[in-house]
């Protein structure tokens, strides 16, 4: 391809600027006292800090997991440090206390934290390496009933919901990564939505590191109540650094009898530089159960990171349950990502839909990794799965690994594949119509990404669909 | 307008064009005929700057600029247009939304307003009519899932909305019956206009029964072997080409 196309692909990440704010930083490495600090900093009741010991207990003694098609070199997790707070955040009465070098970051980041300037409709709750440290519109949402706070408040305001939930979708003996997550994850994002309430405003949780050599092990906790709706959005950045920093998530989203779910994330950690140095390690772990009646849909566009290991699923409990996943996973230059879902139908007509678009440019990997199972009860179950990957340039890969196990014969499922390549030809058509080749090549992916952009809230939207064209910038090589 | 010198060119260190020269004036039409592999359509992408292949030699020049020196999308912002012989597919775009983008490039190439989404509407209802096909055709991924007829006549659609002043039709009516045929014909006849000039680059005389050329080059081997008028074309359809290129093989 020609050089013109190549330069294209290759622009700056706009977001891997460093805050100076002074921080309150554990030592490096982790042990059972580390565990312990990390609770008391945070005044956890000796309940939670239990459950962490467990955690960690278990995660000792399990590996790493090998089977993601992605390679990395090893990663020393005494070599971390598991919590950094700006020092300036103490429980915060109001926003006007935040740090203004963080809200000058997040405004920076486009994302205001003054509820005057606003963006419309959208409640958001900032997480700054480990803590948050202001969440908008809380009154405005108290009205109604809904919590939306950080995972630490939560914790001490409404002990019993965490209790009853935290770990219901999740164990934290699910995985490796998990168990990690689940023993020294120092904050997050807490919904409640109680029965019967739509949530007035779209809830958002802006996540970013900042601070060198730390990792971010957040958590985010839905609840959904039954016949309650909301829709949440989570979005991602950290400065540019040469050396790999690991953020290991967990989110839990409970969906009770006919309650609806939309979860929405644009990723787009700091993914390396064109020759793959440096770049966050994103293993995430996010699951839904939903309940009699309701759905829970997942929408992603994973732009960033160096790796990405991360599937969204659905755990279909209850009858006539619903689940979705629509994402987008691009990967450029040196950017590795097995990315998928996993949809378990136990109930009787549960319904679940995948489509995954996979993009890879420069020497970038991408894996669908996806498992569909229908359990011996799950009558009239019913899967539709597409699953299509474009190719830009001759040094990228794109792998698929669909597992389907179907237990029960009243079951239909459909699987539907593609790989395509922008070829030379697809960006002459447009030149040919005056079109430059960054317009064509926007335009060719902002249609094969259709069906997924369509999921997205209006504001996200634009936003994956610029997000896109930056992430490919001199991609076609 | 159009002026092409001793042009040569490859593709993958083949030789293809072999020194063509031609000279096309506003208003005129000029057939380009010749048998298969004679580089009838490498012309074609040359002139519209397809990056597969190499100038080696020659110059061509458009209303006095070195065309060889643009980029493709600036060529067609300066009005060249090329009606593929195998129009690409971009599934997940509607023929509406890059119709309006390409004819806004050009219009801002031309100095001229962007049109939204609504004004380009009424611009297309009038151009529908001119290929015979209704609205519902916007609404459909460009090339997508179109037969050989539909996708010709959306090349000429697209013609018709970025009014270029030089449009290439490169084997347009390879593919089409009879009616699709008659109704892309009418539709670059409907177009023609003093200041504009087209090539038709075809194979078949049938064409040229509609688009009545004013010159017939007759292109053999990367030369053009004979020019003449439109009885040229009846002539060849009358004896082939193989009498034109024992002649030139016997000149050669």
């Amino acid at each position: 391809m020609s050089a013109s196309i190549e330069s294209l692909v290759n622009k700056e990440y706009q977001y891997g600027f460093v805050t100076d704010v002074e921080s309150d930083r554990i030592p490096i490495g982790l042990t059972e006292e580390t565990v312990r600090l990390i609770s008391a900093k945070k005044r956890e009741p000796e309940w939670l800090l239990d459950w962490r010991l467990k955690a960690f207990k278990r995660w000792q003694s399990m590996t790493e997991p090998t089977w993601p098609n992605v390679k990395y070199t090893a990663i020393d997790y005494q070599a971390q440090t598991y919590y950094s707070a700006p020092r300036s955040v103490k429980p915060l009465q109001s926003l006007e206390e935040v740090d203004p070098e963080i809200l000058k970051t997040y405004e920076k980041l486009g994302i205001s934290l003054n509820e005057q300037k606003r963006l419309s409709g959208v409640a958001v709750d900032a997480i700054f390496d480990s803590v948050s440290v202001g969440t908008t519109m809380k009154a405005e949402l108290k009205k109604h009933g809904v919590i939306f706070c950080s995972f630490g408040e939560a914790v001490l305001d409404h002990p019993e919901l965490i209790q009853k939930y935290l770990g219901s979708v999740v164990p934290y003996s699910d995985n490796f990564f998990a168990a990690l997550n689940s023993a020294v994850f120092s904050d997050g994002s807490f919904v409640y939505i109680p029965k019967g309430v739509r949530c007035p405003l779209e809830l958002s949780t802006y996540f970013r590191i900042n601070a060198a050599d730390t990792g971010q092990f957040e958590r985010t906790l839905i609840v959904a109540d039954e016949g309650a709706s909301v829709s949440y959005l989570e979005g991602c950045t950290a400065p540019k650094r040469a050396t790999n920093q690991l953020h290991a998530a967990v989110v839990e989203i409970v969906a009770l009898d006919n309650a609806q779910v939309k979860y929405s994330t644009v990723q787009n950690w700091y993914a390396g530089d064109k020759d793959g140095v440096g770049g966050i390690y994103n293993f995430v772990t996010k699951r839904g159960k939903a309940f009699t009646n309701s759905k829970i849909s997942w929408t992603q566009v994973e732009t960033g990171s160096a790796i990405t290991w991360k599937y969204p699923s659905v755990i279909l409990q209850g009858d006539n349950s619903t689940g979705e996943f629509y994402s987008v996973a691009v990967v450029n230059n040196y950017q590795q990502a097995d990315t998928g879902t996993k949809m378990i139908h136990i109930g009787r007509n549960t319904k679940s839909t995948i489509i995954s678009k996979g993009i890879s440019a420069g020497h970038g990997q991408n894996s669908y990794r996806g498992q569909v199972k229908v359990l011996p009860k799950a009558h009239g179950a019913r899967n539709y799965t597409q699953c299509d990957s474009m190719l830009i340039g001759n040094q990228c890969g794109a792998h698929t690994f669909p597992y389907i196990e179907v237990a029960n014969s009243t079951a239909t499922l459909e699987h539907e594949a593609s790989t395509s390549k922008i070829g030379e030809d697809q960006i002459f058509y447009c030149k040919q119509r005056g079109l430059n080749a960054e317009h064509a090549i926007s335009l060719i992916v902002a249609g094969f990404c259709k069906e997924v952009f369509k999921e997205l809230p209006m504001e996200f939207a634009l936003e994956a669909q610029q997000l896109l064209g930056i992430s490919l910038e001199g991609s076609v090589g | 307008m159009l002026k092409i010198d001793n042009l040569t060119a490859n593709v993958a260190d083949k030789q293809i064009l072999k020194g063509i020269s031609l000279a096309v004036n506003p208003g005129e039409v000029h057939a380009i005929m010749g048998p298969n592999g004679s580089g009838k359509s490498t012309l074609a992408q040359v002139i519209a700057g397809h990056p597969g292949y190499e100038v080696t030699g020659g110059t061509v020049t458009f209303e006095g600029q070195d065309l060889l020196d643009m980029d493709a999308e600036v060529r067609a912002q300066a009005g060249i247009f090329l009606a593929f012989q195998y129009p690409v597919e971009i599934p997940g775009v509607s023929n509406a939304y890059f119709l309006r983008a390409a004819y806004n490039e050009i219009r801002k190439a031309r100095g001229e307003e962007e049109v939204d989404p609504m004004e380009f509407l009424d611009v297309m209802t009038e151009k529908l009519k001119i290929v015979e096909m209704t609205e519902e055709m916007l609404q459909r991924s460009v090339n997508a899932g179109f037969s050989g007829g539909e996708k010709k006549r959306n090349e000429i659609l697209q013609m018709a909305v970025l009014e270029p002043t030089l449009a290439i039709l490169d084997e347009t009516d390879s593919g089409l019956d009879i009616d699709a045929l008659r109704i892309v014909a009418e539709g670059v006849n409907k177009l023609k206009r003093p200041d504009r000039s087209t090539i038709v680059v075809t194979h078949y005389q049938r064409l040229l029964n509609y688009i009545v050329p004013d010159y017939v080059h007759v292109l053999a081997q990367g030369r053009i072997i004979r020019s003449g008028g439109k009885e040229l074309a009846l002539e060849l359809e009358e004896r082939g080409y193989d009498w034109l290129l024992d002649t030139a093989g016997a000149s050669a």
